[in-house]
């Protein structure tokens, strides 16, 4: 029973990092189409999220199986947990990818539009994502602890934006609609920081058997 | 200003396999048992079946015994009622108190203290008499009953709690060996339960019933931990997960791990504890 466990616990481990590596390569692809301003690939990130979604309930339908079928504890336990935790976070954060695609997509081409720089921003939400998909790979729970003190600088950067973005409003009422959907990108960015941190924070209680969120 | 996160105290990583400490907390306030230091040897001195385990019983607890064939749990739990005494060259060290009288003193007459401590068996042994007398014997020989009628009332009363007397009520003249497994081994426990115990010791109690068996026999031993302290030894750690309150894990004669149960089908934090319940080792 515990060989046929093991060989499940191992492919469900290939299939969420599998996962993972689709959406960072999601996220990749929204900011390098914010970046170069390239409207099909932003299309396309909309058009292919559906992906994302069947292998989520994929994931989650082999964590069930596994669950129902052989009643694991301890380490196994709580990395199932932990998997179908983070197979959540993940889906989320490619609809955030999503997201920020279709801000793009749907605002008018006029310059403002490109005035908030989100390059530094969106490097420290890529920067989290990867290191918390590392921490997962590696079980490294020092690499999780930093993600998690990543989350601060990303939250800065939104509050920054906030600040920059009610200024331009001021200036520009006339504006309002586009100023605001500018702003939401640094939103889907912070959210998604946030994710990575929900990430690292399952990796830390699959390896210390703690829960360290809200702490 | 970002957020600075909250400093969070790291928790140690597993014991290590090597180190065969007791991990964990082994004793209990005002525990009904407290053994100190007890070993077991088999063969006049040859082999050392147990070594130097120290674990309390806590009064109205279950208490889980798990660990891999040969670990020493059995002989542990025998060691509570001095079960071992009838084994030719099995020599038990440390002290073994029961309401810290000591078991093993010279003084002690085994007869009423395996009444105290009483014990259900692995395979369902009611002696080949009535049902009626299966539970009427040990009342009757400790002197615990003076009359037909008071005799009467111990046998309903024990069969009742049992969760036996609605199924043999009609029929307590008949052969307890007639009764199905599951009945059987709950005849056993109401004979163990006639006696008013104090602790009752269950050795694979239900290794040898089906599932609607065992999940009755499981029913009843949360029951009678509001009036007994309960040591089980299993080899379902489904079982030992769902009936007890605190599990040991034994591994080759040491006692490894002991603690809450769910912390340690959860969270346990010996090495071999982990393996063990997770199947990576048999």
């Amino acid at each position: 029973m515990s060989i046929h466990l093991q060989r499940e616990i191992e492919k469900i481990k290939k299939e969420i990092l599998c996962l993972g590596a689709m959406v960072e390569d999601r996220f990749q692809q929204a900011i390098y189409a914010f970046k170069t301003g390239d409207q099909v690939l932003a299309q396309k990130i909309m058009d292919t999220d559906f992906e994302i979604d069947l292998r989520e309930v994929e994931v989650e339908e082999e964590c069930l199986k596994i669950l129902a079928l052989h009643q694991p504890v301890a380490t196994d336990l709580r990395f199932l947990i932990a998997v179908i935790k983070i197979n959540n976070d993940l889906e989320r954060i490619a609809d955030y990818a999503c997201n920020i695609a279709k801000r793009f997509i749907i605002s008018s081409h006029d310059a403002i539009l490109f005035k908030y720089d989100y390059a530094p921003m969106a490097n420290q939400a890529g920067k989290m994502l990867r290191k918390s998909l590392d921490a997962l790979v590696r079980m490294d729970v020092e690499m999780a602890y930093d993600v998690r003190d990543m989350d601060a600088v990303v939250n800065a950067m939104r509050n920054e934006a906030y600040e920059i973005m009610k200024k331009d409003i001021q200036r520009q009422p006339e504006k309002v609609a586009e100023i605001i959907n500018m702003y939401l990108i640094s939103r889907h960015l912070e959210r998604i920081g946030d994710h990575t941190k929900n990430i690292a924070e399952e990796v830390i209680c699959l390896i210390e058997g703690e829960i360290v969120r809200h702490r | 200003m970002p957020e600075s996160p909250t400093p969070i105290k790291r928790r140690n990583q597993l014991v290590d396999r090597n180190i065969r400490d007791t991990v964990g907390q082994s004793s209990v306030p005002n525990p009904r048992m407290r053994c100190k230091n007890v070993s077991v040897y088999y063969n006049f001195g040859e082999k050392k079946a147990i070594n130097n385990i120290s674990l309390d019983i806590g009064q109205n607890e279950v208490i889980a015994m798990i660990g891999p064939s040969g670990c020493g749990k059995s002989t542990f739990i025998r060691c509570l009622n001095r079960m071992n005494d009838t084994i030719d060259g099995c020599r038990v060290e440390g002290q073994i108190l029961l309401d810290e009288t000591d078991i093993y003193d010279k003084k002690i007459d085994v007869v009423p203290l395996r009444a105290q401590v009483g014990m259900v068996f692995q395979k369902p042994n009611p002696f080949p008499k009535s049902i009626y007398d299966n539970i009427a014997y040990g009342p009757k020989i400790h002197g615990l009953v003076q009359n037909r009628q008071e005799t009467d009332e111990v046998v309903e009363k024990s069969l009742k709690r049992a969760g036996l007397w609605n199924e043999v009520k009609d029929r307590l003249n008949q052969p307890g060996t007639g009764l199905s497994g599951g009945q059987q081994q709950r005849l056993c426990i109401a004979r163990t339960i006639a006696v008013n115990p104090e602790v009752i010791l269950m050795d694979e109690p239900c290794s040898a019933l089906d599932p609607i068996a065992t999940s009755i026999i499981e029913e009843l031993i949360d029951e009678l931990k509001q009036e007994y302290s309960i040591a089980i030894v299993t080899h379902s750690m489904q079982q030992a997960s769902r009936v007890s309150q605190r599990t040991a894990y034994f591994h080759m004669g040491d006692l490894i791990e002991i603690g809450p149960t769910e912390q340690i089908f959860l969270n346990p934090l010996h090495e071999l504890t982990n393996d063990y319940i997770t199947g990576r080792f048999g």
